[in-house]
Parts: structure tokens; C-alpha cells; sequence
């Protein structure tokens, strides 16, 4: 029967995700879903008198949608593994693809073999049926394990393994085109098993912890797969070219099977809209590689990852010339993480580029594509984790970015995720230009709790920005609060129309911590870093709330509440940023904005596309210290980490982005701006942001 | 009988099931689930059981039934019916279907559907038992009783 019924438990403490409920393990939400109707009837029972929030399905296509209609609208799911439309195993590695969600798989099959496979498939817990009450009560240990794992990984700083890497919503400026609707996230949609296969089994027994793909990673990804072809691009071949450490080869082929998706359904996006040259390239391909010609803002090709609406996408590419935003992109950024930011790497912010110098990624500045160059990123430092297309930096105090010059505020959006969609990013870029108006440098993006794959739907901030494009300024990026929204919410926040933008102080700014993100603000079009709208981060997954509940310091300000805050994130980034003080990204698992945006830390979101660039979310981890962090642009795409180092206040103004940024001319006048800043800037001083040094 | 008869009886009665295997400690659990917001949980979740089940069974029979057999299939179904019979707790009809896959893994057709007839034959049993059962503590909560925990 196919039954599913939201069950309300009698104690739905819901979690949110800036706190956790006391009553925890009560009302966590879990999700059933198991074809056998005694089964299931049984297990709910179990559940509610454990006190959990139950919501059963006989399906798992429909579980799945309920899953993806909100991401973080379950903390848990049990799923049994012999199920007629959708082999259990499948669901499982969905649900770990596009959520990231513990799973635990349940059968009466007790053989060696297929218990294996659940953990090869990366199940979190394997029960044998029939299902004791015992074991129910038990289900909340997965939860809190997977949350501390996720934060420890983040805390570790840049690995690739991070989880929670502040999907850098790479808010891409107004390109909500095709990188937002490109986001990965949709593309997670897709239910087709990988491809590539990847056997899961072939995996070392031991599963690894879903790896997030930060923009960093990400671009490396890309340029790893540019380099060998679309067509020859072999998971085997990608890891060895990547030589990550801790990345497995299923990683990769789950990785490029979403990438593939990803570009297929780009493809079909009109992307590039005006012939603009888009910096970004054009989805991908090209586009992956070309960070040349950035507009100025290249970022808003990013940003278009983010979800920047068609029609600021459209003006951007007006403004920009480029093109390649997929219009589309409004669409809220899947959280997924969409490592594709590739886009952001569009972001060439021509100067940011060199401002970050250690290849990381996000290179906001001069389009880089950053899967040219994986390591691009613009800052060095910024750890560009989990950015995923990230474009933004969002390096905490780097305000660089976002000083630039009002004019720039190209809202990046950050799409996290939906920087996949960034294709448009070039087009977001230009949009961003566009609507540099937004001056918001929306930063946004830096609250993504890291790996807030979901949040990306940060993204979109900064498209709309004002459609200005922050062609001449640099895209701000917006920080939409989009990318705030830990999942998805981000289409609203494309909405944003650039006006938003101006006038969220910081609106949008994804990042969730903004705590220190307040770089991001930039007056009006900047969000000013705190005002990072990253309220986002709220949204992020339920799962969060524990996590939150773990990492009480870094989440607080989060208010990255999905996107739809926007702006009244950025509102509360800007309180939320300033008070934040701690932040370490909490790596938010999905939030998106890793809070870890310390007070000040100027969350130089260079949010490309979607990166939201955690700026400073670097530091988090381990980099405290680091004062360092440059503001580099880091585009990065979703996980933005903000780095949660406290910076000093760092101005908003500081990040601002220097109105005249060309390319060249922004990471000049980020690097200006860094000196400019004055010691607070030298805190930051990082181009974009300051991210942890994403060491790939 | 009055009442205190009717309980002692029921208790007796529900201890013979478990003595000869029909049911097991997984049904104590569904007992025990049982609470003030859920006062016929048992009861509604073995109906859901029998149902199912019924269902099964006649599915297997029409597989099993065809030319050319859909080894999968039956799998499939009988698979399902161990899940569920082992999450009732009608640990004989379990049995049954644990031998019945064996069969269905080697492929022979006969040895399935003699298991297929050997699991009618449990769960018909079974059924009849917890039918009699709920009859007992209908009784019992009617003249004013109370039902027994087990253990």
C-alpha cells in the first residue's frame, strides 16, 4: 500500500536548526519507507513510542520525493532493502548523493553478502528483521555520529572528505541562469543509477563519509575530467589525475555521474545568452576551462549558478557580455552540493584570481574556471572546501571581495549547489555585474555551514542583485541568503531581485555565519559581510539541529535560514555576523553556511555561482589562526566556510568591492582593499576569503 | 465463565502458542507496543498481517502455477512473507518460508510447492489461533476485565 502519511508524533519537537531540541532524541524525524505494510506499520509504531516524528512510504520513489521536497525535513531514514519499484541500495545511495542523510537499511535477509553491500552502499546501520524496539531507540546515535562527523571533517580543515563543506553558494551574481537551474541539485534529481556504477562494493568495506565536494574539489574534478575528455573521462582516471587524498574512485564515478547529468541538462539550457564571453564557460566545457576572458565579473556566471533569474541573468549578460548563464538558474539551488561550480572557476575575477594564490578554485577573478585549474583558487588560502562551484570566496575577512566596489556587488550567487547550474555562472557573473548593484558581495554565501549541500540554494543570491552585474564591480556575491537556505529554498531566493540585493545589507548572504561573514555586506548591494544573509544555513537539514546542537557556538547566528530569508538574513546577518563570533563553520552539515564566519571575518564571498564561499570557514578548522585569510575571492563554490576566525569587524566597506574591477582590476582592488583595510584587513587578508587552505 | 476464568484461560491459552512454536517473543514485543493510545494495535497490525499474507500466498500459488516459473518472483514473495511473519512473530509460518526459499533458490518447483503448501497450512493455523485469541480478550475487556500482559 502505499501509504504515506506524515505522521505527526506526539511530540514533534522539531529541530531547528539554531538549536536543538532538548527533548532530543524526541522528534527526530524519521523516515520509513518499506513495501511490506506489517512491517511498516510495526516500525511506526516502534518509532512513535520512542517518540520520534514518523512518516512512512511504501515506496521509494515516492520517499524520495518527499526527501527532496525537503531536505531537511528528516533527520533519519530506515529503509528496508527489498522493495518492488526501487532496490533499497539505490534509495540509499540517492538519499547519501542528494541529502546526505544517515540511512539505515533493514531486511529479513540476514546473508553476509547483502548485509555487505549496505555497508559498501554506505549505509549507516544494517538491522535484520524482525526489528526490535531496542534498536529503534538506538536510531538517534546515527544521527548525532553522522553530524560530528561531518563537523570533525570539516574541522579538519579542507579535507576532501569534509561534509559539511559550506557548499559555497556561489551566489552567483544575477546569473540565476542555467547555473542555478543547473544546479546540481537538480540534477540529482535524476534517479538513475550511476552510471557509473561504481560499484560500491568495490570500495574499501570501510564507506567513507559522504565526501562533499567543494568547489575546490570540485574544479579539480573538473579539470580533471577536461583533461582527459568528457568521453574518455574514466572515474579511475579522474582520481588518479585529481591524486586527492582520501577520495576514493566511487566517490568519483558517483561524482562524475552527477557532473554528467549536470551537463546534460545544461546543455539543454540555453546558457549562454548573449554571446557574452562568457568567462564561465559556457556550461560546461568550455567553460570549465575558460576563465578567461572574465568579464568582470565572471562571477556572475556564478552567480547565475546560484539562481539567478533568467532576466537578471539576462541583463547581466547584457552587462557583461557573457552569456553563459544559463538563465535558468533561477532555480533554486539543489542543495547538492553541487561541486560543479566549475562555474565558479568561470568567475574569473580576472584579479581575484591572483589574489588567491593557491590555486584554489574559486578563483573569482578572472573567471577561472576552476576546473582549470583545481587549485586555483583564488585565494590561497581559502580553504576553499567545499566550495563547491562556489565562485564565492568567501574567505572570511576577505573582504576583498566584497570591497569591491559597490558596483561590483555582483551578487554572486552563491549557489552552492546550484553553482552547477553554473553554467550560467558565466552568465551569473555577468549578471552579477549586473546587478553589482548589489554590491552585496553576498557573501553570503559564507554562512553556509559547510557542506551545506543543500543550502545552496544560496545561491541565488546574488543574481539578483541588481542586475548590474557587477561587471564593473565585482559580482557581489550575493549572498543571498539563498544560499542560506541549506536546501533548496534557494529559488526564492532568487527571486531576489537585484534590488535585493542593494538593500539587504547583506542580504543574502548565504552565509550562514555570518558571523563573521559580515564581510559580506557591503552596503546595500554588499551585505556588508555580516549581513551575510546566510541565514541559510537554516534550512539545512534538519540534521542540524543536532548538529547545531553539538556546535552551539558556530551555528548561532546562523539564521541562514533557507533562502527565503534572504533578506531577512541579511538582516540578521548583519546582527548575525557581528555578534557570531565564533563560528567555526560549524560545518553545517547542510547548513549551508558554515558559521563559521567569525565575527568580522568578512566572508569575502566571491561567491561565484554558486560557491558561497565560506570564507574564513577555512579557518575553522584549524586555521584559526589564520588570520590570514585572504579575502580571496574564493569562489567557491558551496562551501563556504567561512572561516571562524574572529575578525575584528572588519568593515563592510572593506569588502566591498572596488567599482572598478575589471578583472584585472579586482584583485587589484581587493588587494588594495586588503591593504586598505587596514589592520583588520590584514587580518583577513586573504583575496577572497579566507578559506581554509583547502589542501587538496 | 466469569471473568477471572476467562483471563486465567486466555493466559493459558496465549502460553500454548508459544509453547508449540507458533508464536514467538517478537509477538510479546507487538504486546508490549501496545499502549492507552493504541489500545488494538495487535489487533489491527495482525489484520494488516493476514491480509498481506493472503495476498502472498495466493500470488505464490499463481506463480508457481505457470509455465514457465518466475524463480524471482516467488523469491520475492516469499521473502516478503518471512519479513512479515517474523515481524508478527508467527515464527512457524517464518519457518516454513525459510525452507521454502531454499527450494525456490535451487529451482525446484516441487520442492516449492510442497513448502508452499506447508506455509498455507501454518499460517491458516496461526490465523485460526489468534482469531481465537482476540475473541478471548474481546470477551474479557466486555465483561469488564482486563487482558493480562504476557511476561
Amino acid at each position: 500500500m502505499d501509504r504515506c502519511m506524515s505522521t505527526a508524533s506526539s511530540t514533534p519537537i522539531r529541530k531547528v536548526s539554531d538549536g536543538v531540541s532538548d527533548q532530543f532524541p524526541a522528534g527526530l524525524r524519521v523516515l520509513v519507507v518499506d513495501d511490506d505494510p506489517t512491517c511498516l506499520k510495526i516500525l511506526e509504531k516502534m518509532l512513535r513510542n520512542c517518540l520520534y516524528e514518523v512518516t512512512t512510504c511504501s515506496q521509494a520513489e515516492v520517499a524520495l520525493s518527499m526527501l527532496r521536497e525537503s531536505r531537511t525535513g528528516f533527520d533519519i531514514v530506515l529503509s528496508d532493502v527489498h522493495m518492488p519499484d526501487m532496490n533499497g541500495f539505490k534509495l540509499l545511495e540517492q538519499i547519501g548523493l542528494e541529502m546526505d542523510l544517515p540511512v539505515i537499511m533493514m531486511s529479513a535477509d540476514d546473508g553476509k553478502d547483502v548485509v555487505m553491500k549496505g555497508v559498501t552502499h554506505g549505509a549507516c546501520d544494517y538491522l535484520i528483521k524482525p526489528v526490535r524496539i531496542e534498536a529503534i531507540k538506538n536510531l538517534w546515535q546515527h544521527v548525532v555520529r553522522k553530524r560530528r562527523n561531518e563537523l570533525k571533517e570539516f574541522e579538519q580543515s579542507g579535507s576532501v572528505e569534509d561534509g559539511d563543506r559550506l557548499q559555497k553558494a556561489s551566489d552567483e551574481l544575477d546569473y540565476s541562469s542555467s547555473v542555478n537551474e543547473g544546479s546540481w541539485k537538480s540534477s540529482k534529481k535524476r534517479k538513475d543509477d550511476e552510471d557509473e556504477g561504481e560499484e560500491r562494493d568495490d570500495t574499501s568495506a570501510l564507506k567513507k563519509p559522504r565526501v562533499v565536494w567543494s568547489v575546490e574539489l570540485h574544479q579539480q574534478f573538473v579539470a580533471a575530467v577536461n583533461q582527459l575528455g568528457i568521453d574518455k573521462a574514466v572515474p579511475k582516471k579522474i582520481l588518479e589525475l585529481m591524486n586527492v587524498p582520501g577520495l576514493t574512485r566511487e566517490n568519483v564515478a558517483s561524482h562524475l555521474q552527477k557532473y554528467r547529468l549536470y551537463l546534460r541538462r545544461l546543455s539543454g539550457v540555453s546558457q549562454h545568452q548573449g554571446g557574452v564571453n562568457t568567462p564561465f564557460m559556457s556550461p560546461q566545457e568550455a567553460s570549465f576551462r575558460s576563465i578567461s576572458s572574465f568579464d568582470g565579473l565572471d562571477i556572475q556566471a556564478f552567480a547565475a549558478s546560484g539562481q539567478l533569474p533568467p532576466q537578471s541573468l539576462a541583463s547581466l549578460q547584457a552587462g557583461l557580455g557573457r552569456t553563459t548563464t544559463s538563465t535558468g538558474v533561477a532555480m533554486p539551488i539543489v542543495d547538492q552540493r553541487n561541486i560543479f561550480s566549475s562555474e565558479i572557476s568561470k568567475l574569473r575575477f580576472g584579479s581575484v584570481q591572483q589574489l588567491s594564490n593557491s590555486g584554489k578554485q574559486v578563483s573569482l577573478l578572472p573567471g577561472l574556471p576552476t576546473s582549470m585549474e583545481p587549485k586555483q583558487l583564488p585565494h590561497p588560502h581559502q580553504s576553499v572546501q567545499s566550495f563547491g562551484s562556489i565562485g564565492l570566496q568567501a574567505s572570511e575577512g576577505t573582504s576583498t571581495f566584497l570591497n569591491m566596489p559597490t558596483s561590483l556587488r555582483t551578487t554572486l550567487s552563491t549557489q552552492m549547489h546550484g553553482v552547477h547550474g553554473n553554467r550560467s555562472s558565466p552568465s551569473m557573473m555577468q549578471m552579477s555585474q549586473t546587478q553589482s548593484r548589489n554590491q552585496s558581495l553576498n557573501e553570503m554565501v559564507g554562512g553556509h555551514a559547510s557542506g551545506i549541500p543543500s543550502t545552496i540554494g544560496q545561491q541565488i543570491f546574488s543574481n539578483e542583485c541588481s542586475g548590474q552585474v557587477l561587471d564593473r564591480d565585482r559580482t557581489t556575491i550575493n549572498g543571498r541568503s539563498a544560499a542560506c537556505n541549506p536546501v533548496s529554498q534557494v529559488s526564492s531566493v532568487v527571486d531576489f531581485s537585484m534590488n535585493h540585493m542593494t538593500e539587504l545589507p547583506g542580504n543574502g548572504f548565504p552565509l550562514a555565519s555570518a558571523t563573521e561573514v559580515s564581510n559580506l555586506t557591503s552596503r546595500g548591494m554588499f551585505q556588508e559581510g555580516r549581513k551575510m544573509g546566510l541565514k541559510g544555513s537554516r534550512g539545512f537539514a534538519p540534521s542540524y539541529d543536532i548538529f547545531n546542537e553539538l556546535h552551539q557556538p558556530k551555528t548561532q547566528d546562523w539564521e541562514l535560514q533557507n533562502v527565503g530569508l534572504n533578506f531577512e538574513a541579511s538582516q540578521h546577518l548583519n546582527s548575525i555576523i557581528q555578534s557570531n563570533t565564533n563560528h567555526a563553520p560549524s560545518i553545517m552539515g547542510g547548513q549551508g553556511f558554515s558559521s563559521s564566519l567569525k565575527n568580522g571575518q568578512n566572508i569575502n564571498m566571491l561567491v561565484y555561482g554558486n560557491a558561497v564561499v565560506s570564507a574564513g570557514e577555512a579557518n575553522e578548522h584549524g586555521n584559526t589562526e589564520n588570520s590570514a585569510q585572504r579575502p580571496n575571492i574564493h569562489l567557491v563554490n558551496t562551501s563556504f566556510r567561512v572561516k571562524s576566525e574572529e575578525i575584528p569587524d572588519l568593515s563592510c566597506e572593506k569588502l566591498l568591492i572596488p567599482d572598478h574591477f575589471g578583472q584585472d582590476d579586482l584583485m587589484s582592488a581587493l588587494l588594495k582593499q586588503q591593504q586598505g583595510v587596514g589592520p583588520v584587513e590584514s587580518e583577513y587578508n586573504f583575496d577572497g576569503y579566507t578559506m581554509d587552505n583547502i589542501s587538496v | 465463565m466469569d471473568v477471572n476464568q476467562m483471563e486465567r484461560r486466555l493466559v493459558d491459552y496465549t502460553a500454548s502458542l508459544f509453547r508449540e512454536g507458533l508464536l514467538d517473543d517478537q509477538f510479546t514485543q507487538l504486546q508490549q507496543l501496545q499502549d492507552e493510545s493504541n489500545p488494538d494495535f495487535v489487533v489491527e497490525v495482525v489484520s494488516v498481517f493476514f491480509e498481506d499474507s493472503e495476498r502472498l500466498l495466493n500470488d505464490l500459488g499463481r506463480t508457481l502455477d505457470q509455465q514457465i516459473v518466475d524463480f524471482k518472483k516467488v523469491h520475492d514473495h516469499v521473502h516478503q512473507l518471512k519479513g512479515s511473519s517474523s515481524s508478527i512473530g508467527a515464527q512457524r509460518v517464518k519457518n516454513g518460508c525459510i525452507a521454502f526459499r531454499n527450494f525456490c533458490e535451487e529451482h525446484n518447483i516441487e520442492g516449492c510447492l510442497k513448502c508452499l503448501q506447508q506455509v498455507k497450512q501454518e499460517y491458516f493455523l496461526v490465523k485460526n489461533k489468534l482469531e481465537s485469541l482476540f475473541r478471548l480478550e474481546q470477551q474479557i475487556l466486555a465483561a469488564g476485565g482486563s487482558i493480562p500482559m504476557m511476561e
